[in-house]
């Protein structure tokens, strides 16, 4: 390890600088797609009553009477002192907002990866270990369900059945229910939080609320997951070296797990790095029918009402997490495929 | 020791049960080399799988007894089998490389075997795997220990396999096609090293192979299977100079060997009178201080260093050499899919060098040049039927549509030898025999007059090997072709070529007259690759 670690660094720097320029056309492209969308801010602003001096001057406030490389350039020089603008709709600033949802919607987000990286992995593995048994076809069932019936389908129907007909589930109005207080704000990930404070009662609330949603969204991304676990599993047991490992007598738990699933994780990590991506810009719907407080609802908002920095923002934010979200995917596979380290030198 | 009674075997498939073994029965000794030789599809690795029972899924044994010091290895228990495996049988297998998981450092996949099987605990496994390591001659065995398998070269990773077989002193060693794949000198330094410690830890082996010069050079006694049966069993010596068998016969025949002519290799019904080729003072490829650099990972990588030689109008060169001398890229430049970094070629006193490779299909020369290449089937696209394939050149370069194209697509097929019929078939109804007759159908279709034939037999069996060895020399001298033939079998080089260049680390190190360079090598170099090749026994008096 101690030998690899500087040429692994320099492809870590490497890496990281590959990003700055995805940033900064993220960044222009944000801005130039936000002026293209049809709609005027300032007419809508304004208000129903307002006449062509009340716009103009509203117009003026915003800054969008000015040449749009003009309004570029104030743009990306708010950015660099981390300043993302003024989310009109919501009067606050466009930073501390995505502050306040970012956190709900990963919470939703990572809490179902885990729990369908947690069904989907070992049901991939038995389906590829029993390839036609019972298993297998079940694995089979569950991923076609999953990427057949859309979220939103779905998230109403554990409502209706858990909230509604058998009562057990918490009404679905956000992260939490009124009887509790929210956390004190550490991380923004309530369940964390409450665990910091030993708050136990909000944690358990804030777990039930999370629930529903986070199976809802478990179901969609449960089947890409599954379906690579199972064929990576299958290309990696029929490799020679499996048969190697069987003629040395190794037992078949090395050899699944040692063996086998080490050489399919690769694949594996691509898809849920995918599934990730895919996954937070699904939340939307799931959000809007579990109102949960998150990224993907402020942004559709935002967009109906051409809230120009409140898109931008949120744009840009999702574009920063994809890239750090490709790096970490990128530095994982060093880690698990010796042979990548030295590609990337 | 071990005795194998009426053993059969065979595989669930789509189209209901397919018989691999058919009722085979062998014994082996304590201490003995058995070598098992059958060519692809003869049941041979299946066998092998058998005993260890480790055959692929579907795979099932029908009948038949396996003992193996009085255990019964069919019905044993899955533990127990496990408890076997490793321990007492273990197995060396072909490829090396893939054999190896790619993900862990080669030292503690010694060390899983040795924990498994109770040699090691956590806290000697570290120097137990070094010595065995050691074990197997590999230098700095200390070093060795944390590397990954695609740091280390084939005839290293196969010494790997070696010490992962061998780690826990299995008395019996079942070696799948240990060589294939690795180069001549390697070959020989990687089957001397499992002889000496087969014997030194006096254990028994079975040698699994298609070479029947390797079996013979190393084995004690020789199975030969076909179909699924053994055909004949007995001493190398014997089999060799009377094989009982038609089949044995026919692989005895097929295998090249020094003193032998190429019509030889055939069974004797087949050998017609050898047209000799017409070999023209006049030079057809002028190759003058030919370079070729690439940039690699860590700094430039010299692939071929200043090399001249000449081939002249019908004459048929061999260049031969280990993998990674330079044969191939000197291959590709010569038949322009590559551009050299400097140098000349002159083709009829044109310097096509100088012509990019990205633009020479358009060039009138791109007919006069072409190349068969090593894998049949890889070469082919696998949507294609063999008459596609076929026309393809006359289509693009030779303009030919309609009847004209159907003729001479015909009249090619009969030339290689390939039934018409065969022609509206797709390359995986082929066999590898038929298809490396399509791929030489569509090298010759454009009538070039210089044809590179890149390992064109690599892939192929012995008995199919000498029929399209023959094939090549009858076209040879029917068209006038001049050949440079790409190999590491230096005994297919002798029968075939008339010159041979030997290549090492991108340099010609010797060349000249085939039978001059054959007999009386000059350089170390090629006299240790004819040490290395393997000499099978004399053969029987031609009837």
């Amino acid at each position: 390890m101690q030998t690899h670690t500087y040429p692994r660094l320099r492809a870590v720097l490497l890496r990281v600088a590959q990003a700055i320029p995805v940033v900064i056309g993220v960044v222009i492209i944000s801005f130039l797609l936000t002026r293209a969308l049809p709609g005027d801010p300032a007419v809508f602003f304004a208000g129903a009553a307002a006449d062509e001096a009340s716009i103009a001057e509203i117009r003026v406030a915003l800054g969008l009477d000015k040449p749009l490389i003009q309004q570029f350039f104030i743009y990306v020089g708010d950015l660099l002192q981390g300043d993302l603008g003024q989310s009109i709709s919501s009067g606050q600033p466009v930073a501390s907002d995505l502050a306040n949802r970012l956190p709900a919607s990963l919470e939703l987000t990572l809490t179902a990866l885990v729990l369908s990286c947690g069904i989907a992995i070992p049901l991939g593995i038995l389906a590829a270990t029993r390839p036609g048994s019972w298993v297998d076809h079940l694995c089979r069932v569950l991923v076609t369900a999953g990427v057949s019936l859309p979220t939103f389908f779905t998230g109403i129907v554990l409502i209706y059945v858990f909230y509604y007909l058998l009562g057990i589930a918490p009404s679905p109005i956000g992260r939490l229910d009124f009887i509790y207080l929210d956390p004190d704000r550490v991380t923004g990930f309530y369940l964390i939080d409450a665990a910091l404070m030993g708050d136990w009662e909000t944690w358990i609330g804030a777990a039930k609320q999370l629930v529903l949603p986070a199976i809802t969204l478990a179901l969609f991304t449960l089947a890409p997951i599954a379906r690579m676990t199972r064929a990576a599993m299958l290309t990696a047991l029929s490799s020679d070296f499996i048969r190697t490992a069987r003629a040395a007598g190794l037992s078949n738990r090395k050899i699944l797990y040692g063996y086998a699933f080490r050489n399919a994780l690769l694949p594996v990590i691509t898809t849920l790095g995918m599934v990730f991506s895919f996954a937070l810009g699904a939340n939307v719907l799931v959000e809007k029918v579990f109102a949960w407080p998150g990224i993907g609802s402020y942004a559709v908002e935002a967009l109906v009402v051409s809230d120009y920095a409140a898109v931008q923002g949120f744009v840009l934010a999702m574009a920063l997490l994809f890239v750090a979200l490709n790096l970490a995917i990128d530095l994982l596979y060093t880690v698990i495929d010796p042979r990548i380290g030295f590609a990337a030198k | 020791m071990l005795s194998v009674q009426d053993l059969a075997v065979s595989f669930k498939t789509r189209r209901g049960d397919v018989a691999a073994v058919r009722g085979i029965s062998f014994d082996l000794a304590k201490g003995e080399i058995l070598g098992v030789v059958g060519e692809s599809g003869s049941g041979k690795s299946v066998t092998s799988y058998a005993l260890m029972r480790i055959l692929d899924a579907g795979g099932a044994i029908t009948a038949g007894d396996i003992t193996y010091s009085g255990l019964d290895l069919r019905r044993a228990a899955e533990r127990d089998m496990r408890d076997i495996r490793g321990r007492e049988i273990s197995m060396i297998f072909q490829n090396p490389r893939a054999a190896l998981n790619p993900i862990r450092k080669v030292g503690h996949q010694i060390e899983d075997v040795l924990r498994q099987h109770g040699r090691a605990t956590r806290y000697d496994a570290r120097a137990q795997a070094i010595s065995a390591l050691e074990a197997v001659r590999i230098n700095d065995a200390e070093a060795r220990y944390d590397a990954y398998p695609f740091e280390l070269s084939g005839g290293m990773c196969q010494r790997i396999v070696c010490a992962i077989a061998l780690a826990c002193d299995p008395r019996l060693l079942i070696a799948d096609e240990p060589t294939t794949g690795l180069d001549i000198t390697t070959q020989k330094a990687v089957m001397d090293l499992m002889r000496d410690l087969i014997r030194a830890r006096e254990m028994s082996s079975i040698l699994i192979t298609h070479d029947l010069g390797l079996a013979a050079q190393y084995c004690d006694r020789i199975v030969v299977m076909k179909d699924g049966v053994i055909v004949e069993q007995g001493d190398p010596v014997q089999i060799f100079a009377q094989p009982q068998h038609a089949y044995t016969r026919k692989l005895v025949d097929a295998t090249p060997r020094a003193g032998e002519s190429i019509r030889s290799l055939l069974p004797p019904e087949d050998r017609r009178d050898l047209v000799d080729h017409m070999v023209q003072d006049a030079p057809l490829l002028d190759v003058r201080n030919l370079v070729k650099t690439y940039q690699g990972k860590s700094g430039p990588v010299h692939a071929v260093r200043d090399i001249s030689f000449v081939i002249k109008q019908g004459q048929s060169v061999g260049l031969v050499g280990e993998s990674g001398c330079g044969k191939s890229t000197t291959s590709e430049i010569l038949v322009r899919l590559m551009d050299a970094t400097d140098g000349e070629i002159l083709f009829d006193g044109d310097d096509i060098a100088a012509i990019p490779a990205k633009g020479f299909a358009k060039n009138p020369r791109r007919s006069d040049i072409q190349m068969v290449f090593q894998d049949a089937t890889d070469s082919l696209n696998p949507r294609h039927t063999a008459r596609h394939t076929i026309g393809e050149p006359l289509r693009q370069l030779g303009k030919l549509k309609g009847p004209a194209l159907t003729a001479r697509i015909e009249e090619l097929a009969t030339l290689v030898g390939l039934p018409l019929p065969l022609l509206d078939r797709f390359p995986h109804q082929l066999s590898g025999g038929q298809k490396a007759r399509v791929g030489i159908a569509r090298a010759i279709a454009l009538e070039p007059r210089f044809l590179i034939l890149d390992e064109p037999t690599a892939a192929l069996d012995v008995s199919i090997q000498a029929v399209v060895l023959n094939l090549l020399v009858d076209l040879r001298a029917k068209l006038g072709m001049s050949y440079l033939f790409v190999s590491h079998d230096l005994h297919v080089v002798r029968l075939l070529c008339d010159h041979v260049i030997v290549m090492k680390d991108g340099q010609i190190i010797e060349q000249g007259p085939a039978s001059v360079v054959m007999n009386n090598p000059q350089d170390a170099y090629t006299k240790a690759l004819l040490a290395a090749a393997p000499k099978p026994p004399a053969r029987r008096q031609s009837a």
